[in-house]
C-alpha cells in the first residue's frame, strides 16, 4: 500500500505536464478537435440557452469541438462536484471541462487550486479586450491572474414601467421615498439568489459615505457597524414592499413577469441590455426604460474557467477563445439576442469588426456605454456571503 | 430450463430492486445525520447537524407548514371524495365526474400546480376575466395568494391533484363492498342518501383505502416540486429546505440537510401514527352516530357542496392546463386583459429544440424502466399463479413502503450514499431510483385483473399441450393486453412526474421535461412554463390514450376482449 501511495504521488504531476501549453495555438486547435466540452452554466434563461448552443454550433464547425450546455440551476452545483471529484481521485476527466462563473465561486475555487490556467491571457483573442476600461483582470476583487477568460460584462440597472413609474430615482433615498408613496409597487429577488443580494450591495454602496471600506474582505471588529446603515434601511422599506415582504420573487426574471403582470412597477437587473430583450420577447411591455443611480451602480464581468481535472482542456479554451472573438461578442450584445455588455476595447478591433458594433440597435430600453456612466466596484466576496446570510435571517424566515 | 428456476426468485429480486435504493438510502441519511460523512472530512458520531438545524431560525415554522398542509389537504381532499361518492355514486352527475377526473390522475403535479398559481393569482386569469369591469381593478391587488406563508395555495393544489387519485381508490373499492346492496337497505329504513353511505358502506371502502389515504398523507407532507411552485419561501416546508441545503457548494450542509431529512422521516411517522389513532377515535365517534339513528338532514346540503367541490377540483386543472396552453402562444399579455395582445408560435419554436431533447431523456427512462417493472410484475403474478407465492397483507406493506416514506428522508441520503461508494450520478442510476416508485404503482394496477383471469382458459389451453410459458405468452398475457398496457401508462406517468429522484439521483444533469419546467419555474417566464408544462402533461396523457386505442385496434375482430 505504501508503495501504491508513493508511485500515485509520482504520476500525480503527470496529467498536469501533458496539458497543452495555452500559448501554442497550433497544438491548441490540433488537441481540442474531437473533443466535448462540458459547459456548465446558469440555465434559467431561455436567451442565454439561446447563445450558448448557437456557439455550440459555431465552434463545432470552426473547431470540431462539441458543446454540451449542462444548465445548472446555480453555479456552486458545478464547484461542489468538482470538489466530490477531487476527493474521489478523479483527477484527469472530471464531469465538467468550463463553469461560468464569477465572485465568489470564483474566488474558492482558485483558492482551493481546483482551476486549470493561467490560460485566459494566452488566448489570441485576448488582444481585443478591454484590459483597461473594463473590470477583467479582477474578479470581486480578487486578482484573475488568467485563472479565467472574460466573456460578457453585467453592471446593475433599474427597469421601470414608465405607465406607472415616469420617472428615474437618482439614489437608493429616493427609491426609499418612492416606495413610501407608492407601497407594494417594489421588490427584488429573495437573497441569497445572487441578484437579490446585489440589490442588498448597491443600497450599501449608495447610501455609505465611503464604500471603499467594502474592497477588504469582511472583518467581525467592523461589520455591525458598516452594515447598520443596511438593515435601518431595509426596515423602513420591507413594509412597503410588493406583499409586504412576506413573499419575493426568486430570480431576477421572475421580476419581469411581475412588471408585465402590472403587480410592480420597479425591478432590477444586472444585464443592461435585458430589458430591451425582454420587450423583444413580449415578455416586457414596451413602455418599460432602464436607468442607473447619479453614483453610479455595480459592475462586474462574467467569466469562463477551466477545472484542474477537465478531459478536454483545448477544446474548453477554444471555446473561451471563440467567446471573446468580436463574432460572438457582436452577437452577446445584440439585443434580440442576449443584451450582455461586450467585454473587447473597440479600439482594437478591424473597421471592419466595429462596424459590427456600430450597427448594432442597442434597443429601446438599453442606455449607452456613456449614459451608464461608471461601474462601481463589486465588494469583496466575503460581504456578499455574510449579507446575504444575515437578511435570511433577518426577513427569509419572518414570524 | 434455467428459466424455470429463475422465476421462484422473481418475487425476492422485485423486493430487492424495490427496497434496495430505499434502505441505502436510508443508510446514506442516517450516517450523515449524525455527523459521520467523511467526504466532507467529518467524522462523527455527534449531534453537530441537529444542533445546527435547531439553530436554524426557519425551523419551527417549516416544520409546521409541512405538517399542517399535510393533514389539511390530505383531510379535505378524503372528505371530498367520500361525500360525493355518498352523494353521488350510480348517479349520471358522478358518471360524468368519473370521467371528468380519471384523465386528471395523469396530469404530472407540476403542470397542475403551474396551472392553479396561474389561474389564481391576483394578477392570474381568474382576476383577469372580471377585471376591470367588475372589480374595478387596473392594476392587480396587492394579495399574497400564491407563495402564502400558512401554505393554503400549496394546500389548495394537493387537493386539486389528490381528489382524483382518491376517487379512483375509491371507485376500485366499491365493487368489493357491497356499496349497492346496503344503500338500499339504509334508504329502505329511511336513511338519507349520504348518512346511509356512511354509516354502511364508508367504513368497508375506507379499510380497503387506507393505504392510498396513508400515501396521500406521507406525500403531501413530504413534496418538493408542488411546494417549490406554490408554496411560501420565508421560510419553506422542511423538504424544500432539504433539497436547498443539499444543493449548498458547502458539503458540510449535507450534514444539517441529513438530520433535517430524519426529521422529516419522523414527523410523517407521527402524523401516520396521529392518523391512525384519529381513525380510532373517528370509528368509536362513527359508532355512537350510527346508534344514535339520525337519519341524515343535512345530507342534500352535503352533497351539493361536495359535487361543487369536486367539480371545482377537476376545473381547476382544466382551466389551468388551458391557460397554460394560452400562454405558450401569447404575445404581451398585460393585466387586465383576459387575452394576450397577440398569438404567436415564437415561443414554441425558441423552445422546440430543448423541449425535444428533454422529450428523449424523459421517454429514454421512462420506457425502459417501464419495461422492466413490467416484467417484474408479471413474474411476480406468474410465480404467484404458478407456485402459490403470494403477496401476505403484510407483504402488501413492503409494496407501500417506498410510496410512504417521504422521498426527502431517502433521496437525498442515497445520494450521498453514491457519492461515498463512488458511483456516479446519471442516467442509469436514476432509471433504478425511478423502478422504485413505478414498480409499486405497475404492480398495483396489475394484480387485480390478472388475478381476475379465468384460470380455466390456461387449463383448456395447457390440455391442448401448451407449456406453463406457452400459456402466459400465448393466452395469458393477450388476453390481458388491455390491463397491461394500462398498467404500463400508469407506470410511465409516474416515471414522467418524478422530480426529486431525476434531479438528486441525476446530480442535475439528467434533464426530463419535468426536472426542466420546475426549473423555469424560478425564472417566471411563464410563456416556457407553458411549453414544457404541456409537453410533461403530453407525456403522461398520451400512453394512456394508446392504452385505450391499442386494444380497441388489436382486438377490434374479437368481441369477447375487447372489455377485457
Amino acid at each position: 500500500m505504501k508503495h501504491l501511495a508513493i508511485l500515485a504521488a509520482l504520476l500525480a504531476p503527470l496529467p498536469a505536464l501533458a496539458d497543452t501549453d495555452p500559448a501554442d495555438w497550433a497544438a491548441v486547435t490540433e488537441k481540442a478537435d474531437g473533443q466535448t466540452v462540458y459547459w456548465n452554466a446558469w440555465g434559467g434563461s431561455t436567451t442565454t440557452n439561446d447563445f450558448i448552443a448557437w456557439v455550440g454550433s459555431r465552434v463545432a464547425e470552426d473547431y470540431g469541438v462539441t458543446l454540451e450546455h449542462v444548465k445548472l440551476s446555480a453555479t456552486s452545483d458545478a464547484v461542489t462536484r468538482v470538489v466530490a471529484e477531487k476527493d474521489a481521485g478523479e483527477n484527469d476527466d472530471g464531469a465538467i471541462d468550463m463553469i461560468w462563473i464569477n465572485g465568489a465561486n470564483f474566488s474558492a475555487m482558485k483558492e482551493a487550486d481546483l482551476l486549470f490556467g493561467p490560460f485566459a491571457e494566452q488566448l489570441p483573442n485576448w488582444q481585443f479586450v478591454d484590459v483597461e476600461g473594463k473590470t477583467v483582470q479582477t474578479d470581486f476583487t480578487v486578482p484573475v491572474e488568467g485563472y479565467e477568460s472574460p466573456w460578457a460584462m453585467a453592471q446593475v440597472v433599474f427597469i421601470h414601467d414608465t405607465a406607472d413609474m415616469p420617472d428615474r430615482l437618482g439614489d437608493m433615498a429616493a427609491l426609499q421615498d418612492w416606495a413610501a408613496a407608492n407601497p407594494g409597487r417594489f421588490t427584488y429577488p429573495q437573497p441569497p439568489d445572487f441578484l437579490g443580494t446585489t440589490f442588498l450591495k448597491q443600497v450599501l454602496v449608495d447610501i455609505l459615505p465611503d464604500a471603499s471600506v467594502l474592497a477588504a474582505p469582511v472583518s467581525d471588529d467592523s461589520y455591525d457597524e458598516v452594515t447598520a446603515p443596511l438593515w435601518a434601511y431595509l426596515d423602513e422599506l420591507t413594509p412597503n414592499l410588493w406583499r409586504q415582504g412576506r413573499a419575493y420573487p426568486t430570480t431576477g426574471n421572475a421580476q419581469f413577469q411581475l412588471i408585465s403582470d402590472g403587480e410592480v412597477d420597479l425591478a432590477i437587473s444586472f444585464s443592461p441590455g435585458s430589458a430591451s430583450t425582454a420587450i423583444a420577447n413580449n415578455e416586457l411591455p414596451p413602455t418599460v426604460r432602464t436607468f442607473v443611480l447619479d453614483k453610479g451602480t455595480i459592475g462586474n464581468a462574467s467569466f469562463v474557467a477551466i477545472p484542474y481535472n477537465s478531459g478536454s482542456k483545448e477544446g474548453a479554451m477554444v471555446v473561451a477563445n471563440f467567446l471573446m472573438s468580436p463574432e460572438a461578442q457582436a452577437r452577446a450584445q445584440d439585443p434580440e439576442v442576449l443584451g450582455y455588455g461586450t467585454v473587447l476595447n473597440m479600439a482594437a478591433l478591424s473597421d471592419e469588426d466595429r462596424a459590427v458594433f456600430d450597427s448594432l440597435e442597442l434597443g429601446i430600453a438599453t442606455l449607452s456605454p456613456a449614459e451608464l456612466g461608471t461601474a462601481q466596484a463589486e465588494p469583496h466576496p466575503s460581504w456578499m456571503t455574510r449579507i446575504a446570510d444575515d437578511w435570511v435571517e433577518r426577513y427569509g424566515v419572518a414570524e | 430450463m434455467t428459466k424455470h428456476r429463475f422465476l421462484p426468485a422473481l418475487p425476492l429480486l422485485t423486493v430487492l430492486v424495490m427496497l434496495g435504493p430505499v434502505l441505502a438510502g436510508l443508510w446514506g441519511t442516517v450516517l450523515p445525520a449524525f455527523g459521520h460523512f467523511p467526504v466532507a472530512g467529518l467524522t462523527g458520531p455527534n449531534l453537530s447537524g441537529f444542533q445546527s438545524l435547531l439553530d436554524w431560525p426557519g425551523l419551527p415554522r417549516s416544520v409546521l407548514l409541512s405538517v399542517f398542509t399535510g393533514f389539511a389537504s390530505t383531510l379535505i381532499a378524503l372528505s371530498i371524495v367520500m361525500l360525493v361518492t355518498a352523494g353521488w355514486s350510480g348517479t349520471k352527475a358522478f358518471q360524468t365526474l368519473e370521467r371528468l377526473l380519471s384523465p386528471l390522475l395523469s396530469v404530472p403535479h407540476a403542470a397542475a400546480a403551474f396551472g392553479l398559481a396561474f389561474l389564481i393569482a391576483p394578477s392570474g386569469w381568474l382576476s383577469r376575466l372580471f377585471s376591470p369591469w367588475l372589480t374595478g381593478w387596473d392594476r392587480p391587488p396587492d394579495l399574497l395568494i400564491v407563495n402564502d406563508q400558512w401554505g393554503l395555495a400549496m394546500t389548495t393544489g394537493l387537493v386539486v391533484k389528490e381528489v382524483p387519485f382518491l376517487l379512483l381508490m375509491t371507485l376500485a373499492a366499491l365493487g368489493q363492498a357491497e356499496a349497492a346492496r346496503s344503500r338500499t337497505i339504509a334508504s329502505a329504513l329511511g336513511y338519507g342518501r349520504v348518512t346511509g353511505w356512511l354509516k354502511t358502506v364508508f367504513p368497508r371502502v375506507y379499510a380497503q383505502i387506507r393505504l392510498p389515504v396513508y400515501v396521500v398523507l406521507a406525500y403531501a407532507m413530504s413534496v418538493v416540486d408542488v411546494a417549490v411552485i406554490l408554496g411560501p419561501n420565508t421560510p419553506s416546508t422542511l423538504s424544500v429546505q432539504i433539497v436547498r441545503w443539499m444543493a449548498d457548494p458547502d458539503l458540510a450542509l449535507r450534514v444539517q440537510a441529513a438530520s433535517a431529512a430524519l426529521l422529516q422521516l419522523s414527523l410523517v411517522i407521527g402524523a401516520l401514527v396521529i392518523w391512525r389513532v384519529g381513525e380510532r377515535a373517528i370509528g368509536w365517534l362513527g359508532m355512537m352516530w350510527i346508534a344514535k339513528g339520525n337519519r341524515g338532514a343535512l345530507d342534500t346540503v352535503a352533497a351539493g357542496i361536495s359535487l361543487a367541490l369536486a367539480t371545482a377540483a377537476a376545473l381547476a386543472i382544466f382551466l389551468g392546463l388551458l391557460v397554460l396552453l394560452v400562454w405558450s402562444f401569447a404575445g404581451f399579455w398585460g393585466f387586465p386583459d383576459a387575452l394576450p395582445q397577440s398569438f404567436t408560435f415564437k415561443n414554441w419554436m425558441r423552445h422546440s429544440e430543448g423541449v425535444l431533447e428533454a422529450v428523449g431523456e424523459t421517454a429514454a427512462i421512462a420506457v425502459p424502466v417501464t419495461l422492466a417493472a413490467l416484467i417484474l410484475t408479471i413474474g411476480c403474478l406468474e410465480a404467484e399463479y404458478r407456485y402459490g407465492l403470494r403477496l401476505s397483507n403484510r407483504g402488501i406493506w413492503l409494496l407501500y413502503l417506498p410510496l410512504l416514506l417521504p422521498q426527502t428522508a431517502f433521496l437525498p441520503g442515497l445520494q450521498t450514499f453514491m457519492l461515498t461508494i463512488g458511483v456516479d450520478v446519471g442516467r442509469v442510476p436514476v432509471m433504478a431510483t425511478h423502478l422504485v416508485f413505478v414498480l409499486p404503482y405497475v404492480f398495483l394496477s396489475l394484480a387485480d385483473p390478472f388475478r381476475a383471469w379465468d384460470t380455466r382458459i390456461g387449463t383448456i389451453a395447457s390440455a391442448l399441450r401448451a407449456s406453463p410459458d406457452g400459456v402466459l405468452w400465448r393466452v395469458r398475457v393477450p388476453m390481458l393486453l388491455r390491463p397491461i398496457l394500462t398498467a404500463a401508462a400508469v407506470g410511465l406517468a409516474v416515471s414522467v412526474g418524478q422530480y426529486l429522484a431525476t434531479l438528486l439521483i441525476g446530480g442535475g444533469r439528467v434533464q426530463t421535461l419535468t426536472t426542466e419546467a420546475v426549473a423555469l419555474s424560478s425564472g417566471g417566464d411563464r410563456r416556457a412554463i407553458g411549453v414544457y408544462g404541456l409537453m410533461q402533461t403530453s407525456a403522461a396523457l398520451l400512453p394512456f390514450a394508446l392504452a385505450l386505442l391499442i386494444p380497441a385496434l388489436a382486438w377490434r375482430n374479437r368481441r369477447g376482449l375487447r372489455h377485457a
